[in-house]
């Protein structure tokens, strides 16, 4: 009898346990068409880590930096963890988590994210934290992230956040139950279309200029876990024109490299160095480059990150060759398919 | 914190741990101690509310029965020395001082309650009368807490206290006991209205787990959400939709908003009353039932026996009953059978004391003049039904109806319809646009709206009616099962796969269908506001 009481109560945690799990799995969104940034968190883990930049911010580095282009140019093994309006403290616990598994020489850092102080979106908030793989540097980032109406247990459970997309789930849904589809060449997310930029607004005046103090406390701690780890932090500005780049902030952010002896790099002020064209080498009028616009600064960057930081061409290493010869094949396979797709249209 | 969010789990979950696991006879300590908790965590100055109605009834109903057990050692002590008048004029002084204990508690605690709840509906009041006066003055508005439960927890302690004063129960001498009794916090959302001598002895008595009893708990809490989350915060979103924009739904609108209102408020108030009963069952505890299946109603009548059954019988036993035998109604009653004839004249008092019941039921709801008016029209459907019993009788005499099931099912439906109706003023804004509303039912002629696709515009789409409509369907099978008995009772008599089945299933449901988290406005138990 009692035997009978456990077998039946251990086939039922397996019922329940099985299928709650195949339920989350079936109902959580696959971001496979549309909107593919929530993917690109999750894409790490996949990688052999073992690079020598690492980038992290928002849509200005995932969208901007080709990292094939510091592997073909100068030898340079790079990864852009990145996501759509990837807050500062995201970037900062996205950093921790990435020093659970390498040690990168150079960290670089887009400082757009600083105009944020405050928790901003749920949906942006799930496409940054869903992918990372469960560590504390998630839990805090969660916690600094949830706006007023979300949960941290619908982060460990998404099931009761998605719970009601039965009734909108599409095909993708059971095709990508299991199976994988990479979104991204190491972090970047490749875009080929041409939307010149025109007639691109002016920022609006604002009360308040300074970036606020919890935006600023990320940062000084993010520079202080590089110091930490012997990392070198690099900041940047990409050359988008929108979200419009106050002279303020500038401001603000060469003070701040000056004072803690960090090297950035404004993109915007460089675009006769780098050739960047405004009118071909952005898809949606300066929000983003396009694939164009992104290889052009991106060889830009390998330059000045070799002759400031002695960055070995890795290159000869045979091992690494093949894996990038296999990332840039896709890399290529990506941008025919663009480029076809664009001439159908 | 709401009965629908993650923190009710989690502090249900510990305090079953808890319960069980410390010593018995503490068990009734914990509860208290969590139900400050659970107060407290709604607004700590609840509690200050709450406990001036412990702590006063709490010692005035003290104070009353020591009055009486003083006359009972006096008269004791004097037997055979008191003569028959003495007797009588000194048990006449102790009930005045006992009278005066009772209306000290009474006027204080429904003191609070008025000032609390219905002083800026006299404000708004006043006011209309002074602008209509050509004043231009005008008295602001107070900005006052109004501690969650206070109609509930406020009419338990005055029911205790009127059962002390009538030596029906005997005055509890513990204060904290009395305090648990009061603040039991699963009941102090909304209600039911516990009556001392129901809920005193399973409260305080001590619980050995029993994974029976704890089981059937766990499933009326789940039947509760399911109807909480699944059916009445799904319809919710439709019924706010016509009830906000008046202008844009008139007519088959508010025919199709009033039998939604009916849906949601009944999944609503008995989805709460199940997590209730449910959550004090697993602690052993017994809650008493508020709800009879009352959409089989025939009358209204029958209907307010089988709808929120602890307040309809608080108002008979300390309002209509009271007031019926009262010396002024006493005297009405002689006079009106003096002058309007036996057979009328002895219907007067009890009209008049439901006249009263039903003002004060209206009252009760809330600070508006459309409960009033909804509580009246209650009054009239009622006592016009009982006038018109005579009629009734001979029809059903002459044409021999009244056992055929398809007249029971009109008389179902009647009820239903007539109970819909008086809800309306529950819902749209003021008296006046609730009867423009109503009327346009008649003028309006765009009943082609229920089956054109026009109802897809309420923010509701087919997967929600879908889901609606199985959902009542399941609802109303419960209900005819349960004419021959608990239900959970039939399912626990099943194969362990079945009942698996069953339950698990019905977890999904309200996991998968549930309306909550994130994009849903969580809206609180209706019956909180009360």
């Amino acid at each position: 009898m009692k035997r009978k009481r456990i077998i039946r109560a251990v086939c039922s945690v397996l019922v329940v346990v099985s299928t709650l799990f195949m339920l989350q799995k079936l109902l959580l969104p696959k971001y496979v068409s549309d909107v593919v940034e929530g993917r690109l968190i999750a894409e790490y883990y996949a990688e052999e880590k073992d690079h020598d930049v690492i980038f992290i911010g928002d849509c200005e580095v995932y969208e901007n930096f080709s990292p094939k282009i510091l592997w073909e140019d100068y030898g340079i093994n790079s990864y852009i963890r990145g996501s759509a309006q990837q807050l500062i403290w995201q970037s900062y616990y996205l950093l921790e988590d990435t020093l659970r598994y390498e040690k990168p020489k150079v960290v670089v850092f887009n400082v757009l994210a600083l105009k944020y102080n405050e928790p901003q979106s749920e949906a942006y908030n799930r496409m940054s934290l869903e992918g990372m793989r469960w560590s504390m540097a998630k839990v805090k980032a969660i916690q600094a992230s949830m706006t007023d109406e979300e949960h941290f247990l619908d982060y460990v459970f998404p099931i009761l956040r998605y719970h009601s997309r039965w009734s909108s789930l599409k095909a993708e849904d059971v095709e990508y139950l299991f199976a994988d589809r990479k979104v991204s060449h190491n972090g970047y997310y490749m875009r080929v279309d041409v939307k010149p930029a025109k007639d691109v607004p002016e920022g609006k005046m604002l009360a308040d200029y300074r970036f606020g103090e919890n935006a600023y406390r990320y940062l000084d701690k993010m520079t202080k876990l590089c110091r930490d780890n012997g990392i070198e932090l690099v900041l940047v500005k990409a050359p988008s024109l929108y979200p419009y780049w106050y002279d303020e902030w500038e401001q603000q952010i060469e003070d701040y490299a000056r004072q803690n002896g960090l090297l950035y790099i404004n993109f915007l002020e460089l675009a006769e160095e780098t050739g960047l064209d405004y009118n071909s080498d952005t898809y949606d009028g300066g929000l983003h480059l396009n694939l164009s616009g992104a290889e052009k600064i991106t060889a830009y960057l390998g330059q000045v990150l070799r002759d400031e930081y002695h960055l070995a061409d890795r290159r000869p290493e045979e091992r690494l060759s093949r894996i990038w010869a296999d990332k840039a094949a896709a890399y290529e396979q990506d941008r025919k398919r663009q480029e076809e797709e664009m001439e159908k249209q | 914190m709401f009965f629908t969010s993650y923190e009710f789990l989690g502090f249900l979950l510990l305090l079953f741990v808890c319960y069980y696991t410390v010593p018995k006879k503490f068990q009734w300590m914990l509860l208290l101690l969590f139900s400050c908790v659970f107060y407290f965590m709604a607004d700590p100055y609840y509690l200050i509310y709450i406990s001036v109605t412990t702590v006063s009834v709490y010692y005035l109903g003290l104070k009353i029965e020591e009055q009486a057990e003083k006359q009972k050692a006096y008269l004791a002590a004097h037997k055979g020395t008191l003569g028959k008048e003495e007797k009588k004029a000194y048990k006449e002084r102790v009930r005045k001082r006992q009278t005066g204990l009772f209306l000290a508690a009474l006027i204080l605690n429904l003191g609070i309650l008025a000032v609390l709840k219905y002083t800026n509906f006299v404000i708004a009041n006043v006011n209309g009368i002074l602008h209509a006066a050509g004043s231009g003055h005008t008295i602001a508005f107070v900005d006052l807490l109004l501690p969650m439960g206070i109609s509930f927890y406020t009419f338990q302690a005055v029911g205790y206290l009127i059962d002390v004063y009538r030596g029906t129960i005997p005055a509890e001498k513990n204060l904290f006991r009395f305090a648990l009794f009061v603040s039991f916090f699963p009941q102090l959302v909304q209600g039911p209205i516990s009556r001392f001598n129901d809920l005193s002895q399973t409260l305080y008595e001590e619980h050995e787990f029993a994974w029976s009893g704890f089981s059937r708990g766990l499933q009326r809490i789940l039947w509760g959400y399911f109807k909480k989350l699944v059916i009445a915060d799904r319809i919710l979103i439709g019924v706010n939709e016509i009830i906000r924009n008046p202008d844009d739904y008139t007519g088959a609108y508010v025919f199709a908003g009033m039998m939604f209102y009916a849906l949601e408020l009944y999944a609503d108030f008995t989805g709460g009353i199940d997590i209730t009963i449910g959550a004090a069952q697993c602690l052993g505890i017994r809650v008493t039932e508020n709800f009879n299946r009352p959409y089989f109603s025939k009358s209204i009548k029958e209907y307010w026996r089988r709808w929120h059954i602890t307040m309809g019988t608080w108002f008979t036993d300390y309002i209509f009953y009271p007031i019926s035998i009262s010396r002024p109604m006493l005297k009405i009653s002689k006079v009106s059978r003096k002058y309007l004839g036996n057979r009328i004249g002895k219907r007067v008092p009890v009209y008049l004391s439901s006249f009263a019941v039903w003002l004060a039921t209206g009252v009760w709801h809330g600070a508006s003049w459309n409960f009033i008016v909804w509580g009246l029209g209650n009054w009239a459907v009622i006592m016009i039904s009982q006038e018109l019993e005579p009629l009734y009788r001979r029809f059903h005499a002459r044409f021999s109806v009244e056992d055929k099931t398809g007249f029971r099912i009109f008389q179902i439906v009647r009820t239903v319809l007539l109970m819909s109706c008086l809800r309306t003023f529950d819902c749209y804004r003021d008296v006046p646009l609730t009867f423009r509303m109503f009327g346009t039912m008649f003028t309006a002629g765009n009943w082609n709206i229920l089956w054109d696709g026009s109802l897809l515009g309420l923010g509701l789409q087919l997967t929600d009616y879908a889901v609606l409509l199985a959902g009542t369907v399941l609802i109303f099978a419960v209900s005819m099962l349960q004419r021959s008995g608990s239900v959970r009772e039939k399912i626990a008599a099943k194969p362990y796969p079945v009942r698996f089945a069953v339950w698990y299933g019905l977890f999904l449901i309200v996991l998968l269908m549930g309306v909550y988290g994130i994009g849903y406005d969580a809206s609180q138990f209706i019956y909180n506001q009360f």
